[in-house]
Order: C-alpha cells, then structure tokens, then sequence
C-alpha cells in the first residue's frame, strides 16, 4: 500500500529514528536533569527547537513543490503565515474576559478600535476542532484558487515565482490593514491557553515541542508517500520537462494542484504549532523576505530529498539564533552570502555532499541533475 | 554729451527720490508718537492706532505690525525705545531698533516690554496686514495677498474694497479682489448678483459661501446659488480628473524608470537581478554623496549625478555579473535566489558603512515649487521633471537598442547565442555591456528617485516587486510594452486609490496584475517570433 511504502525506506527510517530519538532526548533531559546541570534543558531551549520544528515542517513543505515539482515558491511564508493566524484567532478566543478590556467576546484589538460585535470570519474560531480544520483550510484554499489559476494558464518558472512573490507582499500589506480584522501592524498576540493548558508553563511548552516534532515526522511520511508514489513519479517528470508529460497524455495541472495544495497545508500547520511557542502572529511572516529565506534553507539543506530541507532549516535557524544574539548587523551579510555560496558552489546542497560517496557506487541515478535547468529550459 | 545726459538723469533720480527721503525722516517723530499710542492705549483705543499706522502708508508700517501680532513688539523699560524682538528664545533676546531697524543684540529679557495684544486685535491686524499688501507695488505681492482674503473680507474692509479694485491695475489681482467681495457679498449680504460672480469659481471659500446660501430663506437666492454650485463642481470635477492624471503619470514614469533597466536585464537578457532594486538604491546614495561633496551647491551635484550614478550602479552590475550570474547561466531559478542574496547583502553594507536610517537630499530651487494652473489645481515641479526624465531616459535607451551596434549585438546574442558568436559577435562582451547598460539605468532610477522619497537602505526593496510586475505586465523583452505598463499601472494605482485608500489600491493592482497574468501569460506585447522561443 502506498502509504506504509515510505516506512520499508532505509532514508525514512532513519529520519525518523533520528528524529524521535531527538525528542526523546530533549523531553528526558528537560524533565529529569537539575536545573544547574550542564546537561539540562531549559524550556527556552525546549521552545526554541520546537520552533526549529515547525521551520523544518515548513522547509519540507517547500521542498515538495520545489524539489519534486520544480516550482519555485516564493509566497510559502504566505500559505504557513494563514495557518498562524488561523491558529492565533483561535488562541485570542481563548483568552474570553481575561484580556485587557475584559470583553467577553471580543479581542482587545477590537475593543481598542471600537468595534461592536465580531466580524463574521471570526465565528467559530471558538472551537478548537474548526479552528483546527481551518488551519488546513484556509492556506489550502489560497493554494487552490491560486494554484488553478496559476497552472491553468500555464504560467511556470520565473514568472510564478515572482507572482507567488506579489501573492504574500499583497496578503501582507492586507494584513497591516486594521480594517481587516487581524489586529493589523500588531497582529495577534496576549495568548494565554491552548486546550484548556496554560501556555506558559513548561509543561504545556514541552507538549507543544512534541507535537511539533509528530507534525513533522507526519508531513515527512506524507511527503515521502507522495513522492514514491506513481503520482510523485509524474511529478518529478512534470519538474523536468512539463510539455512532454503533458503530451504523454498526464494532466500536468492537476498534478501541480494537488501537490502544491498538499505542500501548503503542511505549511499551514506548520504555522499553527509556531504561533503557540512564539506567543505571536504579525504580517511580517508574509514579507517576501521570509519566504525567500524558506528557499534557503531548502538550498542549502539539497533539493528534493525532504531530509535535506530539515537539516538546512535546522542549521540556518540556529545561525540565525547565534548570529541575531553575537552580532546582529552581520546576519543579514551572512545569509546574502549564503544565498550566492549554496547556488554558486552547492547546487546539490549538503545532502548533496552527503550522497556523493553513494553516487560513486550507484551511477544510474541521476534524475536530479540540473533539474530545474532542464525544467525551465523544456517549458521556456 | 554722454557725460551731461548722465548727470541730468542722475539729477532727474534724485528729484524723484529725495521727496521720499525727506518724509522716512519727518516721519520718525511720528511714527515715535503712533507706538507710543499703541504701547499705552486701552485694548479698545489699540484698534485706532492700528488702523492709524496702517494708513500712515510708513514703509515699516508691515513689519511693526506684523512684529505686534507675534507678541514681539516693545520697548527697552530704560530708554523707551521701540524695538522688533527678532528671537525670543531663552533668557537673552536678540532685538532691533523698530525705527531703523538697526541690530541692537542681545537684551535681558527682563528689561524688555512687550506691547500687549489680545485676539480680537490680532484678527483686525490679519485683515488690516492684507490690505498694506493690496498696496504693495509688487504685483506679485498683492495677487497672493488678495487671493489671501477670500473668505476673510469682513464689513470695514467691504466698503473699502470697491474702490482698492478700482484703483487696481492688474487684471488678475482685480479679479481676485472682486471674488474675495462676492464671497463676502454672498455669505454676509446674501447678495444675489454677487452669485454669478462666483460661478466659476474654484476656491474652497466661494464654495463654502454658496453652500450656506443653498441653506438661506430667499428662493431666489437659493436657487442661483445652486446652479453656480452645479457648475463649480463640474469644474472641480474636470480639474480633479487632471490631478489624479499627473499623479498617475508621475507614479507610472518612477515605475517606468525602476523598471526599464529591468526590461534590459530581465527583458532582454533573461537575466533575473533581484538586486535590481539595490541598484536603484545605489544611484540614490551617489546623489546624497555628490550633495556631501558640493556642499551649498545641490543643484550641481544633481545634474553630477546623473552621470556618476550610471556609472557607479553599471559598475556595480557588472561586479555583480561577472563574479556571480555568468556562473549560473541557463538556471533562472538559481540566479534569482543568488542575485536576491546580493541584494540583502548591498543592502546590508549600506546600513553599516552609511546609516540605517534615511539620508536627506535636497531638492535644488529649481526643482522644488509647483506650478498653480488654478486654485484647485497645481502641478510640483519635482514630478514634471521626474516625468521628463524618464521619457528622455527611455528614448535614450529606445535608441541605444534600436540604433546602435551593440542594440544589434544585444539582440542577435539573446535570439541565438551560438548563431551571434560564429558571426564574430563577442557574446560575453556584449553580456557585460548589457548588464552594465540596464544596472546604469537602475541608478539613473536612483538619482530621479532621491528627489521624491526617502532615500534609505530599504528604498529598493519597495520598488523590486512592482518593477517585475511592471515588466511581466507590458510583455517581457519589449521596451514599448515597459512604457506603457507602467504608465497605465500607476495610472490604475491612482485612480484606485481615492475611493480604496493607498493600500488597498496597491492590493487592487497586485491582484489585477495576477489575473491578467493568467489571461495573457506573456504580458500585454507578447514576443512573436523566434526571439519568443528562446
């Protein structure tokens, strides 16, 4: 069945070996070592990696449709982003009368700009089960529409890449809109419980690293299931030359929809385990430049192996950590560089350099060479 | 003889002058005697004297005046002197002679008594100070100063009115003045004639005026008044529409001039710069440093700058080419992401060798200012140049790709490379010149810019989007297509915008822009041939 095809993988085993591994150790440590020991993980840590998580769901969600698509997303931020806010209506309805302004209803932001009742989109976002589907839902719909409209027309390449790019600057200039409801330039924030647990405490922060680490063992799986599938086949030829797919009778559209819907679903949850660890949702996340930094560290990490997207997240955010922390002016000389180096001189990015020695053994692979070269050349 | 016809009109000058002498000095007792009055009249007695100096037709008559509504007028407690205070910051205050206006420097703010003055004296002085303009021989002068009283006109200076427009020459300012009368007329009088008078009128106050008398008892009155409306606001209409033209043109011409060395790089070459915008960036700061280095002299440095700001963005471009994009040629999607790469880190280096924060350029007199075309409508001088910038800049390079042999080279190398370079084109050459070519005119965008917005390390970032929009809009690879896009796109963006709000315009367009994208994939001028198979 396809679905248990990625657990008889060798690379998928190992995945999440090492994955689960790493939350076991991070949970026992955290729950187990005194305060005062080297060995003990404080839940800033804690939270912080699960942060890296939800980026490392993200960045494999980005590979997907980059990878295996040949679609360069450059509005992903967009699709994580709506899944946040989804999740942060849901966490402001949770705060009830505790706010600022002690309304019932209403979340202070609406108070403050004098607002009499709930727009009608924040209906609902009460219960956790529709907030939930909503986080699934509204970046899947985004992608859909857009999606259908985008493939529809043929549009690839360059161009749909700077359109996705127009796509999340215009939802983030929205989103700075008081009038739209979202709490504008300050976004959502003031959380105090998810489920009935106070997220404040360690305990609840602890959950919320699991489940980030679950969520991306799940997107993982689902990834690799796809793309070991006959449809992942498709894809991949859809990636490297698109009109012969086409004319071998494949409607290359549809294969596009439904894995660049599926890829930013998981980037929507993705947003929803981020926005309870970090307290807070703005319409940063939909700047372009966020987005972009997405690609990095599907770029650096190596394309279309999904593993390689989780360990580029994993080293360019924790860069960022102790970049942001020692010298903060330099960050951005770094990541620029990084930029130029991983496309100039690692192509294939560290995963890349990780198979090498296999490739020596195993000569007959060779799908990804040049891949989006070939893609582009073939659809230009 | 010369010398005789010289001396007579030297005599002739000073028959003509020497009356004028003689009373500057006579008056001096008087003028003495007049503040007195004012300095220890009662609030209510103050008026007269008012009216007194301003009738005086004294020649500082103005500036005690104006001196006196500021609260600045006095007299030295010890001598008795009148003096102007000139700054009346701090402890010490600078002060002149109110006579002869003489600099006496820096008094005790303790031996200093102001004249008082209170708000129904100051209102008097507002009107009384217009009408000493209405005699001023510059006619410039009393043009603003009789269109200053529209709305302001009140009883006393009503019935004086008929006769300043009798005696006035000019025929605009007599025009000026017959509206600011109407407008009283109308407003106060309810006088019905006075109506027509207004009918075509743009001014904000005769519309006021007219819309209190669409509210009165009279019939009559009420219904002339709203016929003269009907017309204003047709006017108002025709004139706004012009407005929203030249901001739309002026945005569309900024787009045209970010994008246009795009339409070069991205169009031509099929090379994606993200860094483009840091380009433009670049050309803006060449301006804010020539400024620094012509200190005093901004209008120089400006036109300096056209040229160092090509040169130093072109230079930067072919860095930027030679040392990244000839390596990753054939693979758009990678060079984007590493150009984007150059473009954070240009950015970056500006924030720390520079500031973080927005440099000041200055604009140079003979851009700033507007030029009023009625009193609804007037156009600033900075945007028609930017307007004209761009057009010369897009002929300029109209001509470059369609004249020239590089134009011809440019060409053959982008529709068959192989072809071009058996034929004894030099294909990296060419691609030097090129990218040096469309980066120069990213900082040509950059000089035209700095006169217009903020010239900071996130000024590219801001025009990077629309740029490529602008390009995939009006067709790639087509310079006519670019012009055009961009005109229209900002021209769209501003008509947008007064019923939207900025913000939701620019949404508006972004969104138009996608969906027009899925329609016509190839923008509005479509390549044909082989170059569009590329």
């Amino acid at each position: 069945m396809w679905l248990t095809k990625p657990f008889q993988e060798r690379s998928t085993q190992i995945f999440l070996g090492v994955l689960f591994a790493a939350l076991a150790v991070v949970t026992v440590l955290h729950l187990t070592m005194p305060k005062d020991s080297a060995l003990y993980v404080s839940s800033y840590t804690v939270t912080l990696l699960g942060k890296y998580l939800c980026y490392a769901l993200l960045a494999v969600a980005v590979d997907l449709v980059w990878g295996y698509l040949g679609i360069l997303s450059l509005g992903h931020g967009a699709f994580f982003a709506l899944g946040g806010y989804a999740m942060g209506m849901y966490l402001m309805r949770q705060i009830g009368d505790r706010g600022v302004y002690g309304d019932p209803i209403l979340p202070d932001f609406m108070v403050f700009l004098n607002w009499q009742e709930l727009p009608w989109y924040w209906h609902g976002f009460d219960m956790a089960w529709f907030a939930f589907i909503m986080v699934l839902l509204a970046p899947g719909l985004l992608a859909l529409v857009f999606g259908f409209l985008a493939f529809r027309s043929r549009v690839t390449g360059v161009y749909l890449s700077i359109i996705t790019q127009a796509l999340t600057f215009a939802l983030m200039l929205a989103f700075f809109r008081n009038e739209m409801g979202f709490g504008g330039n300050n976004g959502l924030t003031d959380f105090k419980d998810i489920l009935g647990f106070d997220l404040r405490t360690n305990a609840t922060r602890l959950g919320l690293f699991i489940a980030s680490g679950i969520a991306l063992a799940i997107g993982y799986v689902i990834c690799r299931a796809i793309v070991t599938s006959k449809l992942g086949r498709v894809s991949v030829a859809c990636r490297d030359a698109e009109a012969r797919t086409r004319f071998l009778g494949y409607r290359v559209e549809r294969v596009q929809l439904f894995v660049f819907v599926i890829s930013a679903m998981l980037a929507g949850v993705a947003g929803a385990l981020y926005v309870p660890q970090v307290g807070i949702i703005n319409p940063s996340e939909f700047s372009p430049l966020f987005s972009i930094e997405i690609v990095v560290w599907v770029a650096l990490g190596g394309r279309a192996t999904l593993y390689g997207a989780v360990i580029g997240a994993l080293l360019v955010n924790y860069a960022k950590t102790v970049f942001t922390g020692v010298m903060p002016d330099a960050w951005l000389f770094a990541l620029g560089g990084l930029f130029v180096l991983v496309t100039v001189f690692l192509p294939k990015g560290i995963a890349g350099l990780l198979s090498k020695r296999k490739k020596a053994d195993r000569r007959d692979d060779s799908d990804d060479k040049d891949a989006s070269g070939a893609a582009q050349e073939a659809t230009a | 003889m010369g010398i005789i016809r010289w001396l007579s009109q030297l005599l002739l000058v000073w028959f003509l002058f020497a009356p004028g002498l003689v009373s500057a000095q006579v008056e001096d007792s008087e003028a003495q005697q007049l503040l007195t009055q004012l300095a220890e009249s009662s609030f209510a007695a103050k008026k007269d004297v008012i009216n007194q100096i301003a009738g005086s037709g004294d020649e500082r008559a103005r500036g005690w005046l104006e001196a006196f509504a500021a609260n600045k007028l006095g007299r030295i407690e010890s001598s008795g002197d009148f003096i102007i205070v000139l700054k009346n910051r701090g402890r010490n205050w600078t002060v002149a002679s109110a006579l002869t206006g003489e600099n006496l420097g820096e008094l005790s703010r303790r031996d200093i008594d102001t004249i008082r003055v209170n708000n129904s004296l100051r209102n008097e002085l507002e009107g009384i100070l217009s009408v000493i303009d209405l005699k001023s021989p510059d006619k410039g002068k009393r043009l603003s100063a009789a269109r200053a009283l529209k709305g302001s006109v009140d009883g006393s200076l009503a019935e004086r009115l008929p006769e300043l427009i009798e005696a006035e020459e000019s025929g605009s300012v007599q025009a000026a003045l017959t509206e600011a009368l109407a407008i009283y007329q109308v407003e106060e009088l309810g006088d019905v004639a006075a109506v027509a008078v207004l009918s075509g009128s743009l001014n904000s106050e005769a519309r006021a005026a007219l819309q209190q008398a669409t509210r009165s008892d009279d019939p009559q009155l009420v219904s002339a008044a709203k016929i003269a409306l009907k017309s204003i606001e047709q006017k108002l209409k025709l004139n706004r529409a012009a407005e929203t033209l030249y901001f739309g043109l002026s945005l569309g011409s900024v787009l045209v001039l970010a994008a246009i060395g795009l339409a070069i790089t991205f169009g031509v070459m099929g090379v994606i710069n993200m860094a483009h915008g840091e380009l433009i960036m670049l050309g803006a700061y060449t301006t804010w440093g020539m400024q620094q280095l012509l200190p005093g002299q901004p209008g120089l440095a400006l036109i300096l700058s056209i040229p160092a700001g090509f040169l130093v963005a072109a230079m930067a471009g072919i860095a930027i080419e030679r040392s990244v994009i000839q390596h990753l040629k054939g693979r758009p999607l990678e060079t984007l992401l590493a150009t984007f790469g150059i473009s954070l880190i240009l950015q970056q280096l500006v924030r720390t060798v520079i500031s973080p924060l927005n440099r000041t350029v200055v604009t140079p007199d003979w851009m700033s200012g507007s030029v009023m075309i009625n009193e609804a409508l007037s156009l600033t001088l900075n945007r028609m140049y930017v307007i004209g910038f761009a057009l010369v800049v897009f002929a300029g390079l109209m001509l470059i790709m369609r004249k020239t042999r590089l134009g011809l080279e440019v060409r053959a190398v982008t529709q068959n490379r192989a072809m071009a370079r058996s034929m004894g084109i030099r294909a990296t050459r060419v691609d030097i010149l090129t990218f040096g070519l469309g980066s120069g005119v990213a900082g040509l965008a950059g000089v035209a810019l700095s006169q217009i917005t903020n010239v900071g390390p996130n000024l590219g970032q801001s025009y990077i989007i629309d740029s490529f929009m602008v390009v995939v809009f009006g067709g790639v690879g087509n310079l006519w297509g670019t012009l055009l896009a961009g005109l229209s796109l900002g021209t769209i963006n501003q008509l947008l915008e007064p019923w939207a709000g900025a913000v939701l315009a620019k949404i508006m367009v972004l969104v138009l822009i996608i969906l027009f994208i899925q329609k016509r994939p190839r923008g509005l001028f479509p390549q044909k041939g082989r170059a569009a198979e590329g």
